[in-house]
């Protein structure tokens, strides 16, 4: 299904007998006369759609993540069901969810979308939850003695202090995610998921293979470091150690 | 009077009047528990006033502590601060006026000692720079007003640091009330005498009624101004001012818990100022500067004793804090004060002179 | 909903297609899928337990053993086995190494976190009983170890029966992804009745593998809440 609506997007596979360089014609290792000619019309798209497609699942997931998990932390008998559920959808391969869900939602961004948030949750919830319960008890008493109430405590005291392992979580998922995102294509054709699959089909062709291949592992690296950032800016007290 | 913003609008350095605190037949019975925990206590501390809850574990010492603040529901009976029942008040508005000071402190790893210090007017709404200006006052007050101390994180602090910053944080929006859990248990014993001294000091200053909780009965006798020594159940053994705990106990539980050494106990209370020194003129003074019989004025009587008998009996020589000789201290003058004290706290004295208490 | 219908009726004819009598059943794919797995995670088991416990238990090497698993999980499944396919051809040893490749980073993470992180009072304590370096690795840490250990194996498990499918559409065939990749003769039906078959799989695998984790983990260890298990929070972090 996927091959007919790649095909039809255009002329990306090289053609052996006109206009292609010797590096192409021998698949060689590494072409980058390929790789600036294809940058536009194929590459940067399919990092583009990349990026979005993984940014939106963590994005949705975190927010569904956070109201799971905050209802687990107020009323402790929702934790195991929570758990069980998010962990089911963790354990189902990919590529049997995302056809399981092309059945009733069709191929089209939607089922990506759904499949791609529902392996967020676990990861997220668990680290939210963990984060949630690592706040000391003396701390919590405290911020009850000097007369704050439930949500004061949790967005004044709890988050923050969670903040470590909610970040955490947000790396693993993001790097999962964008991993997984090289299978979207199986039933919706955008993503650096594309450009392997042809080149699986043709050759398979190593600098297509090679390219995609890279930037997906790149991005993923980036996006990790990238938190890692976000983290040091935002829990300055984690480093400060007895001067 | 305004009570949901304790101190006074204009400017942070007058200090609120501090409330009176009255515990009326409080009882405290936990579900499928045969014994309550608390079983109708009664007392009141008067404004400005420390008061000592001391007690064996298991005689809900923490647990009466806590019922004042409504951290744990009351059973039976009624609390009143400043003549206004806590069980009218809003729980959150009211521990909002009350200090509270844990042993393990309880400082929030994630804000700074400034932040720490400005939780509770933060709450109240205070304006930033009300906030701001009180926050220097209080490092100040509590001696960590260094230029970087507000901006370091409670991990960069040592743990008497931490603690004094835990009383700070507690005076902040200037409660009428304090209360406080063993807060320096877990301290190590040379900085907790320092940490009591430093508290005794800023109660001098601030005059808060507080509620002091301690297992340690000479840390009672030195923070109180009374000292109630609750049996277990909560059972009320003896409420009444130190000295007289020390001289009458009210029953063979609570001497034991004061100790044997009672007696001794007792001469800490008084220091060496207020005895009347033997003149030095005849005696050999101890005149060098660091001599093993040289003590100071503010030394107890109990302390001098102590040395005394480690210089076999010698007669010390008491200097005021620039090194001047008030006197000698000798045995004869010891004697003078015990046969004071035994005639002034002999049955039909007592009657005359020491209030009876609630 | 009618699609479903069809699939349950694939999976009830055990994936027998009309007009293509040499294809496969369902359930020789499906065993084939753990044959291929289970080769899989055994290597990377023996390979990465003994790496990761022994890094744990000397505390050495946490930069390593943290970060060889943040960059496992930014393999993509497809990438490697792609690469595997173009530059030496895709069989079934290729793809084993391929799963190998992707199942020791989480094994070896977690198996270093699960032993680094046993409560170091209990070492000392069992160093000062006079137990030799082996015994305190077999007989404190090891089993202390299990859950997170445990945890670890199972993700491991997952990628493995995960990449299996995969590797049918980079054009392996010896797993239920042969039919997913291959809708032209099984049709949608056939395709959704071997996701069902997969996603049933692997929920199978995951509940055995956590029954061999409760019964291998220690009694006392059982009910232990997340709250008070720094193990358990890392894991939920290292999942």
């Amino acid at each position: 299904m996927a091959l007919v609506q790649i095909a039809a997007a255009g002329p990306v596979i090289p053609n052996y007998a006109a206009q292609s360089s010797s590096c192409e014609v021998h698949n060689r290792f590494f072409c980058g006369e390929w790789v600036s000619r294809n940058w536009g019309p194929v590459l940067w798209p399919a990092l583009r759609e990349h990026v979005l497609l993984a940014v939106v699942a963590v994005a949705i997931g975190f927010a569904i993540s956070m109201v799971l998990a905050l209802a687990a932390h107020r009323y402790a008998w929702l934790e195991r069901p929570t758990i069980l559920v998010t962990t089911i959808l963790y354990t189902i391969p990919a590529l049997a969810l995302f056809e399981l869900l092309a059945a009733p939602v069709g191929l089209n961004v939607y089922s990506a979308e759904i499949a791609l948030v529902s392996y967020t949750l676990l990861i997220l919830v668990r680290n939210i939850l963990a984060g949630l319960r690592a706040v000391p008890a003396e701390v919590l008493d405290a911020a009850e003695g000097a007369g704050m109430s439930r949500r004061q405590t949790l967005v004044r005291v709890e988050l923050p202090l969670a903040l470590p392992a909610i970040i955490a979580g947000l790396r693993i998922a993001i790097v999962t995610i964008i991993a997984l995102a090289t299978i979207v294509y199986v039933v919706y054709d955008r993503g650096l998921g594309v450009p392997i699959h042809t080149a699986l089909g043709e050759g398979p062709f190593k600098t297509e293979l090679i390219v995609a291949g890279g930037l997906a592992i790149g991005l993923a690296l980036v996006a990790d470091g990238l938190l890692v950032l976000v983290q040091r800016l935002l829990t300055p007290w984690t480093r400060a150690r007895a001067g | 009077m305004n009570t949901a913003d304790t101190a006074h609008s204009e400017g942070p350095s007058a200090f609120a009047q501090a409330a009176e605190l009255e515990l009326r037949s409080v009882s405290k019975r936990y579900a499928g528990q045969r014994v309550p925990a608390i079983a109708d206590l009664s007392f009141t501390v008067p404004a400005g006033e420390v008061c000592v809850l001391v007690g064996p574990s298991g005689s809900g010492k923490t647990t009466a502590m806590r019922l004042i603040n409504r951290m744990i529901p009351i059973s039976d009976g009624d609390i009143l601060l400043g003549g206004r029942s806590v069980l009218e008040r809003e729980p959150r508005e009211l521990r909002r006026e009350i200090g509270y000071v844990i042993q393990q402190i309880g400082l929030f790893p994630h804000l700074t000692v400034g932040e720490n210090i400005a939780t509770v007017p933060r709450l109240l709404g205070w304006p930033k720079q009300r906030i701001a200006a009180r926050v220097h006052e209080l490092l100040e007050l509590i001696g960590l007003d260094a230029p970087d101390m507000e901006g370091r994180y409670p991990a960069q602090l040592s743990g008497g640091q931490r603690q004094r910053v835990g009383v700070a944080r507690a005076l902040a929006a200037d409660p009428p009330l304090m209360l406080m859990d063993e807060p320096f248990g877990a301290i190590d014993p040379i900085n907790r005498a320092r940490l009591q001294d430093e508290f005794l000091r800023l109660q001098a200053q601030v005059r808060k009624t507080v509620v002091f909780v301690t297992h340690d009965i000479d840390e009672a006798i030195k923070m109180g101004d009374r000292i109630a020594i609750l049996a277990e159940g909560g059972v009320l053994a003896q409420y009444d001012t130190p000295r007289e705990i020390l001289t009458h106990p009210a029953n063979e539980f609570v001497a034991q818990f004061v100790g044997a050494d009672r007696g001794l106990k007792r001469l800490a209370l008084t220091t060496l100022a207020e005895l009347k020194l033997v003149e030095p003129n005849g005696l050999r003074p101890d005149l060098s500067a660091d001599g093993p019989r040289r003590v100071k004025l503010e030394t107890s009587v109990r302390d001098a004793l102590s040395l005394m008998l480690s210089a076999g009996g010698e007669p010390l020589t008491v200097v005021d804090d620039g090194g001047r000789v008030e006197g000698l201290l000798t045995m004869k003058v010891v004697e003078n004060l015990l046969s004071d004290e035994a005639a002034a706290t002999s049955p039909s004295a007592a009657q005359a002179t020491s209030p009876r208490l609630a | 909903m009618h699609e479903f219908i069809e699939a349950f009726r694939f999976i009830a004819h055990n994936g027998a297609v009309s007009g293509y009598p040499e294809l496969p059943s369902l359930t020789h794919l499906a065993l084939e899928t753990l044959k291929v797995g289970a080769i899989g995670v055994a290597i990377s088991v023996v390979l990465a337990v003994p790496l990761g416990v022994w890094l744990g238990h000397l505390h050495r090497g946490s930069f390593i053993a943290i970060n060889v698993g943040n960059i496992g999980r930014a393999l993509p499944s497809l990438v490697v086995l792609a690469i595997g396919d173009a530059f030496l051809g895709l069989g079934l040893t290729v793809v084993e190494v391929a799963l190998v490749i992707l199942a020791v980073p989480p094994i070896v993470t977690n198996a270093y976190l699960a032993v680094d992180g046993v409560d170091r009072d209990l070492v000392d304590a069992a160093k000062g009983m006079g137990m030799s370096e082996l015994e305190i690795l077999t007989r404190v840490e090891l089993p202390l170890a299990v859950p997170l250990l445990f945890a670890g194996i199972r993700t491991a498990a997952l990628f493995v029966i995960s990449t299996t499918t995969i590797a049918a559409l980079a054009g392996f065939s010896g797993s239920l992804g042969d039919v997913i990749a291959n809708e032209t003769s099984y049709h949608f039906s056939g395709v959704l009745g071997a996701a069902i078959c997969v996603a049933v799989l692997a929920l199978a695998v995951d509940g055995a593998l956590t029954l061999v984790q409760r019964t291998i983990t220690p009694r006392g260890l059982r009910e232990v809440k997340l709250e008070q298990s720094p193990a358990l929070a890392a894991e939920a972090a290292a999942t």
